[in-house]
């Protein structure tokens, strides 16, 4: 099976640590992942903010694009991207005018039938069947995932099994062995796309999941989505100032957590390019016995 | 020489709107064997009803077509002027040119062509009709109603008080229902328990009313006035011709920790128990997968060593008894929606968390806390608590979308009781509106709101976590700019949604009625037969059909009781004459009926039996298929299979489908 693999903005810059350890983990496990040649922006939150037909053109290329390069499947692993070509295809397949108008504006085809994996449906369906011979870690601590809001929502779209408390990342942090905690703040909202304009309402609303976590022994936290990430490592200063405490807990791509399990390097990961230190996260981990 | 009437209706603007009915008119009356066609606004009204009549008089017609709506509308209307006009009512052929075609099609002259054609079959069929004659079934005065909660009770005693047999099963241990577990209904504040319990010792003693509890329907056969009904009566493991209900058993079980389900699992039973101290019948059952005698290979046994009546039989097995009723009441009710279904309100993680049912159990004197309001993790009292409506009730990412009803009503009652109990109290509502359209009803909630004081919040709850001992209700205040509010409560009641009876759809099956997707059975008509189902003899009573509060139960309960009298009130049913025969032929044949039998095994009513044909001295000359047109639903499964054609179907016969075929196909 050929995968096809849409990187979007994020990953090729502000995260390309998420980008370099989810090719790692593949390449660790034998599974190569194919780029969509010549893809474009998802539109991010920008373009559906303007113009409707413009917020669906940019994913129906890029879904055109991938049916051209004959893929049936792509991972996604930006939250964001995930739901706006998600979203995209869910709207093009149930209406046939939209999807005949989105066709005329990219100039291509599309029968949006390519299936699209955020992330952890592509851990669990092509990594999980052969990791376990490749963990040689266990994490060793307590983990809090966090899933954030883009894919909890909309139903229709939603990549998890329990829009209100999903699990899919919890599994695959236990099989890092990681514990994961049981915590409110899982899918609250993190501030996402106020990052620059409102960073006030980041502070305060990622202020709050990183409390939650913190008060309830969380020694990392798990995400899967670049804003995510962003905002609750990068905006630290703002958060600690906002909290009046020192809460240092590091955040972790899921993909880092895995690699690590699976003994890849720290540095291979990119877990030297955040801003809260991660040392603690991997002085946790203990040698597996054998 | 058939002479054929076609009246063409207008059905105002219904059909005439999309279709030319002048003309449908005015080319029907060309078609051979057609004597007369004419057009009309409103075929169905007592002057279109008398242009029939006079029509098949004047013209001396020998059968008519009526074209206007479905014949499940106004087919009986039509024959009964047709049988007026002294005409055999079956010589009487609806043309569905309403639902069929003018309904689904713009205005074209394809439209209108189809509506011809359509005409054009039924006056093909209607050549080929021979006279038919309703068929007389008796009826067995006996009702049966399943399940004896409050409108189980309430149909049974209207039946049993009009003179007629009732025969009452109930799967539980004892009658009573959801309403035996209530602590005070709205909006009287009456308590439950005292209007109810009457109701149950009358249906116990009724003369005319037998009561099988700890029972449930195995199989159902027959049809309307002559159902024939299995019942399992479960291994109770006590005599209850000898138990006098005197307790020593109950208070002697060592098997003393199993959840108590009366109390919705916030106490505790024995092994042998009556389920509460008013049930009926008041005498106790095992229940065997937590009795000890029966898991530990006969170890214990002290039940039987205290009973002074001798009454405890370890080796009664499940029994079954065949009845036959003439009418069956579904009274089964509902079920709550359970745990698993709200992460996000941590129920059944958080043990302060709770659903509507266990509310009513705190509050209600016969409870685990004897009346007083006190949370079940600590038996403290709460200072704080927090009713959510709508748990998961008109919630689409849920899966439910419809109003479970009567949440609105209980928890104004809820928030009350517990106001009533705790003055200094503080009690919360999170609302998405508030639906109290009954009598008194609005009123009960405005007394909640402004005499008690319980604080309504119109917004939806997204998360409850804990959190230094306190149950965090995270929300949003629609009516305060959306503002968020964060709650600290010390106990949260979720009031969860109303979903069918989690044994709703194998009944249905049993029973050959209809459900929707949420399991709720079905009635015949939303508006206008809201009691009966399409299965002819079948009535719905209570929260089986859709979520219903006590008033609308009995209501309905009573309804579908004058319904069972109404059948039960002559000896005899007329049955339309829609049924499979088998042919009959001259002797030496008798019939051209081989004696296969393959119509028998595909019949699914089982109305096949066979036939002794015999000479005068009583030698058997062939054995022959017969129908039993009391069972024969009129399907044709059995005409399909007959390989040499010996069995037709009486009003659609293989002569008058080929008849409609070749009218279409010779257009």
């Amino acid at each position: 099976m050929r995968i096809g693999y849409y990187p979007g903005c994020s990953l090729e810059g502000s995260s390309k640590e998420y980008n370099d350890s989810l090719f790692a983990v593949a390449e660790k496990c034998g599974v190569t992942l194919e780029v969509i040649k010549d893809w474009s922006c998802c539109g991010a939150s920008a373009a559906h903010n303007l113009n409707h037909d413009l917020a669906l053109a940019l994913p129906a290329r890029t879904l055109a694009l991938a049916e051209k390069q004959g893929l049936e499947e792509i991972v996604v692993p930006c939250a964001a991207c995930y739901s706006r070509i998600a979203g995209t295809k869910n709207e093009i397949s149930r209406n046939v005018a939209v999807k005949a108008k989105i066709e005329g504006f990219i100039d291509l085809k599309l029968s949006a039938d390519v299936r699209i994996l955020t992330v952890f449906e592509f851990l669990q369906k092509y990594i999980f069947p052969t990791v376990d011979q490749h963990i040689v870690n266990k994490l060793n601590q307590k983990a809090a995932c966090y899933y954030g809001c883009l894919y909890t929502r909309p139903k229709e779209i939603a990549a998890v099994e329990q829009i209100e408390n999903p699990m899919e990342m919890d599994e695959v942090i236990a099989k890092a062995g990681a514990t994961p905690i049981e915590w409110a703040f899982k899918t609250e909202c993190c501030g996402a796309g106020l990052s620059v304009s409102r960073t006030d309402i980041v502070a305060k609303l990622s202020g709050k999941i990183i409390e939650d976590a913190a008060d309830r022994g969380a020694e990392s936290i798990v995400v899967a989505c670049p804003m995510c990430h962003m905002n609750l490592d990068m905006r630290r200063p703002e958060i600690k100032k906002q909290l009046k405490k020192d809460i240092n807990i590091p955040v972790l791509f899921i993909t880092q957590a895995l690699g690590l399990s699976m003994g890849i390097p720290a540095d291979k990961l990119g877990l030297n390019k955040h801003y809260v230190p991660t040392d603690k996260v991997v002085n946790c981990i203990v040698k597996m016995e054998a | 020489m058939a002479r054929i009437g076609v009246f063409i209706c207008h059905c105002g603007e219904n059909i005439s709107a999309t279709v030319d009915v002048a003309k449908v008119a005015e080319k029907a009356g060309k078609l051979s064997g057609v004597a007369f066609s004419v057009d009309y606004k409103y075929m169905c009204s007592d002057p279109g009803q008398t242009l029939i009549i006079e029509a098949i008089k004047e013209h001396k017609l020998t059968g008519i077509v009526v074209a206007a709506c479905s014949p499940r509308m106004h087919e009986g209307t039509f024959r009964k002027a047709a049988e007026k006009a002294g005409i055999n009512p079956y010589f009487c052929e609806m043309a569905n040119i309403r639902e069929h075609v003018s309904w689904v099609h713009p205005k074209s002259d394809a439209t209108t062509q189809k509506a011809l054609d359509i005409v054009r079959t039924m006056v093909a069929k209607v050549k080929k009709n021979a006279a038919l004659f309703p068929i007389k079934v008796p009826v067995t005065k006996t009702a049966l109603v399943i399940g004896g909660g409050i409108a189980g009770i309430q149909a049974a005693l209207d039946i049993a008080n009009a003179g007629h047999q009732v025969i009452m099963v109930e799967k539980k241990p004892s009658i009573g229902g959801h309403m035996s577990q209530l602590s005070e209904t709205f909006p009287t504040l009456d308590c439950s328990q005292c209007i109810l319990t009457p109701r149950m010792v009358e249906v116990a003693q009724h003369p005319n009313i037998t009561l099988h509890t700890y029972a449930e329907v195995e199989s159902v056969s027959g049809f309307v006035g002559n159902f024939d009904v299995k019942i399992k009566m479960k291994a109770k493991s006590v005599d209850y011709k000898k138990c006098t209900g005197c307790g020593a058993c109950w208070q002697k079980c060592p098997s003393k920790k199993i959840p108590d389900e009366f109390n919705e699992g916030m106490g505790f039973r024995t092994a042998i128990y009556s389920p509460f101290p008013q049930a009926v019948p008041n005498k106790p059952v095992i229940d065997r997968p937590n009795c000890t005698y029966f898991t530990k290979g006969g170890k214990c046994g002290l039940c039987k060593k205290v009973c002074p009546a001798d009454a405890i039989n370890y080796d009664a097995v499940d029994e079954f008894i065949d009845v036959k009723v003439g009418a069956i009441i579904t009274a089964t009710g509902f079920d709550l929606k359970h745990a698993d279904f709200f992460p996000e309100y941590g129920y059944g993680k958080f043990k302060d968390v709770i659903d509507g049912m266990q509310f009513e159990r705190l509050a209600s004197a016969s409870g685990p806390t004897a009346g007083e309001i006190r949370r079940p993790s600590d038996g403290k009292i709460p200072e704080k608590i927090v009713f959510v409506a709508c748990a998961g009730s008109r919630d689409k990412a849920k899966g439910i979308e419809y109003c479970s009803k009567i949440c609105c009503m209980y928890t104004a009652k809820h928030a009350m009781l517990y106001k009533h109990k705790n003055h200094e109290g503080k009690a919360y509502v999170f609302y998405m509106d508030i639906r109290a359209a009954g009598k008194d009803y609005d009123e009960f909630v405005r007394r909640a709101i402004e005499e008690d004081e319980v604080q309504y919040i119109r917004g939806r709850v997204s998360r409850i976590y804990e959190k230094n001992g306190k149950l965090i209700v995270k929300g949003v205040d629609t009516l305060m700019n959306s503002e968020p509010v964060n709650i600290e409560a010390d106990m949260v009641v979720l009031a969860t949604a109303v979903v069918a009876n989690i044994e709703a759809e194998s009944l249905a099956q049993k029973l050959h009625i209809s459900y929707n997707k949420h399991k709720f059975f079905a009635e015949a008509h939303p508006k206008l037969k809201p009691v009966e189902t399409n299965t002819a003899g079948i009535m719905l009573a209570g929260a089986c059909q859709s979520a219903k509060d006590i008033p609308e139960s009995v209501s309905q309960a009573s309804a579908s009781a004058s319904k069972v009298v109404g059948l039960f009130s002559s000896n005899e049913l007329t049955r339309e004459p829609i049924v499979a025969v088998v042919n009959r032929q001259a002797p030496p044949n008798f019939t051209s009926c081989t004696g296969c039998l393959l119509c028998q095994e595909v019949c699914p009513y089982h109305a096949i039996e066979t036939e002794d044909i015999k000479d005068r001295g009583g030698n058997l000359i062939k054995r022959a298929a017969r129908v039993n047109a009391g069972l024969c639903q009129g399907c044709g499964t059995c005409v399909a299979m007959c390989r040499n054609k010996s069995i037709d179907l009486q009003g659609f016969s293989n002569d008058q489908m080929l008849s409609e075929v070749m009218a279409l196909l010779n257009s």
